[in-house]
């Protein structure tokens, strides 16, 4: 058994969530950079170049490389072996999450949904824990903005519908989705379990680097094809038409039940902001 | 490359296209959401504003705090079609120009022609970026909103693309 404090998670939390504000994610300004190389319609270029800018000025300034610093989603991986001492896990992630939103000078975007009175500090972050094998404990943080979130779905397709079913219910969240979300976005897709468990699925696919493929063909298939009849729809960057409106597809799958096929399509938008860390 | 001046003349409207990218400078209102929607509730009775819609530009926006000594935080648009249902109106009532991103609706683009006004997308994203442009801000309406309360602000070159024009055009 090993004896962690939660202190230790909250620290690594705050860490985290300062990086996550201000940087994107190396994958993200590669396929950024890619995007820009390949696009020849120019208002799609000058936006595309417009954001390659942007991300430099917040790196030398320290500055949320996006306003919307978004709600706080905290995934851990906890081995079995970890025997957690000190405050309540859900507290510890709360406070490191507050005192970064704080420190950082991150907006504060989180309020009650009925009042839409605001939180004040950024909490709660929305936490998921599962339970692995080991003495260590995997912490994934990203700050979700809602632009993109807002422009998700999640549909219950008949079985019979099978692949090409998925790659047009993923293609047809993005078409309707338009500009909305900041494009180019990327796709997180959750195929397959129940109602719940594919919009986690969906959300997790989303903290893998861009241009990593799922390891099970058919699932990489679907991230190919899916991608490829995106970006023929001429969205592009902010909608300003051109060969990127997305990034990547990223697809994450669990077995489901014999009548059902469940596809939960979660944007996000060109910001891709995740940190993970191993304690 | 055209650089504007805010407010915009009649002149400076009628001669924009679609597509077209401009940087913009002057004076600028923020409003989102739950600004929209107090605004919306003090015309509906009667009450006056707390600040001159006529020639005005509201920009979609709620910016990050300001960190000691700099005038804003970072503060790039946000999605605009959650502004379609107030939009028509504001326009109607003398809204001089918006500043957000993506599409609106068929409604807001009409509004936009009836009026001979026009909207502008700034890059949804470039929230470092937008924040560096601003000189100066000051909160003058529903501070309790904190970040979607009112903020008038002093901007520089703001980089932006004309997304509908007063002609009924549309970038996307």
């Amino acid at each position: 058994m090993r004896k962690i404090n939660t202190e230790i998670i909250e620290r690594k939390i705050y860490e985290a969530a300062l990086h996550a504000g201000i940087n994107v994610t190396d994958s993200c300004r590669a396929a950024m950079q890619d995007a820009f190389k390949a696009e020849t319609n120019p208002t799609a270029a000058f936006a595309l170049k417009t954001l390659l800018s942007n991300a430099d000025v917040a790196r030398e300034k320290a500055m949320p490389v996006c306003q919307d610093t978004g709600m706080a989603v905290v995934m851990l991986e906890i081995g079995q072996e970890v025997f957690l001492e000190g405050k309540p896990l859900a507290d510890a992630v709360n406070d490191g999450v507050k005192k970064a939103y704080a420190d950082g000078y991150f907006r504060k975007s989180v309020c009650d949904p009925i009042t839409r009175v605001n939180t004040g500090d950024n909490t709660p972050a929305v936490l998921h824990t599962e339970i692995t094998k080991g003495d260590k404990i995997k912490l994934t943080f990203m700050p979700k903005g809602f632009g993109s979130e807002n422009m998700s779905r999640l549909y219950m397709l008949k079985p019979s519908q099978g692949a090409q079913g998925i790659i047009d219910a993923i293609t047809e969240t993005v078409k309707l989705a338009g500009s909305r979300p900041c494009p180019p976005v990327y796709v997180g897709v959750g195929i397959g379990g129940t109602f719940d468990g594919c919009a986690h699925l969906a959300k997790k696919a989303l903290t893998r680097d861009v241009g990593q493929y799922n390891p099970r063909e058919e699932i990489a298939f679907i991230e190919c094809a899916a991608l490829e009849k995106i970006n023929a729809l001429d969205i592009g960057c902010q909608g300003f038409h051109g060969k990127t409106t997305a990034l990547g597809v990223a697809c994450e799958w669990a077995p489901t039940h014999i009548a059902g096929l469940p596809v939960a399509v979660n944007i996000q938008c060109h910001c891709i902001r995740c940190v993970k860390a191993e304690i | 490359m055209k650089n504007l001046q805010l407010p915009l003349t009649e002149k400076d409207v009628k001669n924009l296209r679609a597509g077209e990218s401009v940087t913009l400078s002057g004076t600028v209102l923020t409003a989102r959401d739950c600004a929209h929607k107090r605004i919306a509730e003090m015309i509906k009775k009667g009450e006056s504003l707390p600040f001159d819609l006529k020639g005005a530009v509201i920009y979609y926006a709620g910016p990050c705090p300001a960190k000691p000594n700099s005038p804003s935080g970072s503060c790039g648009p946000t999605t605009s079609a959650r502004m379609d249902a107030f939009a028509p109106s504001l326009l109607d009532l003398g809204l001089g120009a918006i500043i957000g991103k993506g599409e609106m609706s068929d409604d807001v683009r009409e509004a936009i022609k009836r009026n001979a006004s026009v909207y502008f997308a700034a890059i949804g994203g470039a929230g470092a970026l937008y924040g560096n442009a601003i000189k100066k801000s000051e909160c003058i309406a529903f501070e309790d909103l904190l970040s979607e309360a009112v903020y008038k602000l002093e901007v520089e070159n703001f980089p932006a693309v004309v997304a509908y024009d007063c002609n009924g055009g549309s970038i996307y």
